[in-house]
């Protein structure tokens, strides 16, 4: 039992007896439940949200389908901001720490969440993260999501931004594909702009996609790999800490 | 398949509300899942089969209301039906819209005995 967040219900025991009544027994109560199906994973989220704002905390919700680019964006931002932001990150992935290692190696603080068969983290997953991690003051927290354009977008981290990473050797309907995430996100970055010239992907038409779809998205086109745009990222970054502070 | 998740939450509603009563058996669920909730309905019955055994869930009718989408447009005020997110208001073709229904994802009521 977890005693800051009440958790120990995951392991909750389902062996009660059974009584199979008739289907159409009747004499039943009725209950008004009135319940959030997300309820607790919002109250949880909430609660994070308040520990980040309380803090000072820019925590960024990372999304993207499998292989966009968010641990290779995060590599190259951890290393060129080294000395002007305090940073941490928390690796949500299925399986292994590989993406968790490669941020190790860039000298940041790293958590890594194996979520088994769960496609997403949960905002439970994060308090406990967090938890551990003790991130400090004035920084920004980078929250790499499982690789999954569905099943993230339902449920908030107690992020302060969500951002959806997309890159060019996806079609460009990506976002009417998906309209749950990039409805939810407050910044959409295209990576691999290098491929371009090599791919059949319609920049502009992907970027009326996800403006149909959230009119207030704001779009940077970058590539990991040659660095074009990611000072544009950078801007978004510092412009998101409050006052600045955390990026000095 | 957060599809999966969200079964798992119902349960423990269910259940919190059910043993709350003193109740040892709920016969039926009765849920409001919009259609704009992100919720695929064949990933949801599977979830649901595989995960409600052996809790008070197992064999409970299930009632589900499908509430439909709606928006009002924030440039012309106009209401109307959307099935999509990107959808466009049918009026003046803007997407700048506020979703009022279609995002619900409740468990209204139970009968337990
Ligand atoms: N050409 C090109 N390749 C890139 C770029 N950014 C990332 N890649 C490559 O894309 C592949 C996947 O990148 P990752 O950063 O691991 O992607 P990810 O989103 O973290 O993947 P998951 O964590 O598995 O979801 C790697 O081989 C990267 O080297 C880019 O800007 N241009
Ligand atoms: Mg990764
Ligand atoms: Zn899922
Ligand atoms: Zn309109």
């Amino acid at each position: 039992m977890c005693a800051t967040c009440g958790c120990g219900t995951a392991d909750h025991d389902h062996h009660h007896s059974h009584d199979h009544f008739g289907e159409h027994s009747s004499g039943g109560v009725k209950i008004d439940v009135e319940q959030d199906i997300l309820y607790q994973n919002n109250l949880l989220a909430q609660r994070n949200r308040g520990y980040f704002e309380a803090k000072n905390i820019l925590a960024i919700n990372l999304v993207s389908s499998p292989g966009s680019g968010k641990t290779t964006l995060l590599e190259k931002t951890l290393l060129d901001l080294k000395d002007s932001m305090k940073s941490c990150v928390i690796e949500g992935d299925q399986q292994t720490s590989h993406d968790a290692d490669r941020i190790h190696a860039t000298g940041t603080k790293v958590v890594q969440i194996n979520t088994g068969k769960g496609c997403h983290l949960d905002a439970h997953m994060v308090l406990h993260a967090v938890q551990g991690m003790k991130p400090e003051n004035e920084s920004v927290l980078f929250i790499e999501n499982v690789g999954n354009l569905v099943c993230p977008a339902m449920f908030d981290l107690g992020e302060s931004e969500r951002v959806v990473v997309m890159s060019v050797t996806e079609g460009e309907d990506k976002p009417v594909k998906y309209p749950d995430m990039f409805h939810s996100s407050t910044l959409c970055i295209i990576n691999k702009t290098d491929l371009l010239p090599y791919v059949p992907f319609n920049l502009e038409k992907a970027k009326e996609y996800a403006r149909q779809v959230n009119p207030k998205l704001e779009i940077i086109e970058v590539s990991c790999t040659t660095g074009e745009g990611l000072d544009k990222w950078y801007q978004w970054l510092e412009s998101k800490t409050l006052a600045g502070s955390a990026i000095t | 398949m957060h599809e999966l998740s969200i079964v798992m939450s119902i349960i423990d509603i269910a259940e919190t509300h059910a043993r709350n009563a003193s109740s040892s058996a709920i016969e039926e669920v009765e849920l409001d899942i919009g259609e704009l909730s992100g919720v695929e309905m064949a990933s949801f019955d599977f979830a649901w089969q595989q995960a409600t055994k052996q809790t008070l869930l197992e064999g409970a009718r299930r009632q589900v209301n499908r509430i439909p989408g709606k928006a009002v447009c924030l440039d012309c005020s106009a209401s109307f039906p959307i099935r999509q997110l990107y959808d466009p208001c049918p009026v003046c073709g803007n997407h700048l819209l506020d979703i009022v229904s279609g995002k619900e994802l409740r468990v209204r009521s139970l009968i337990v005995v």
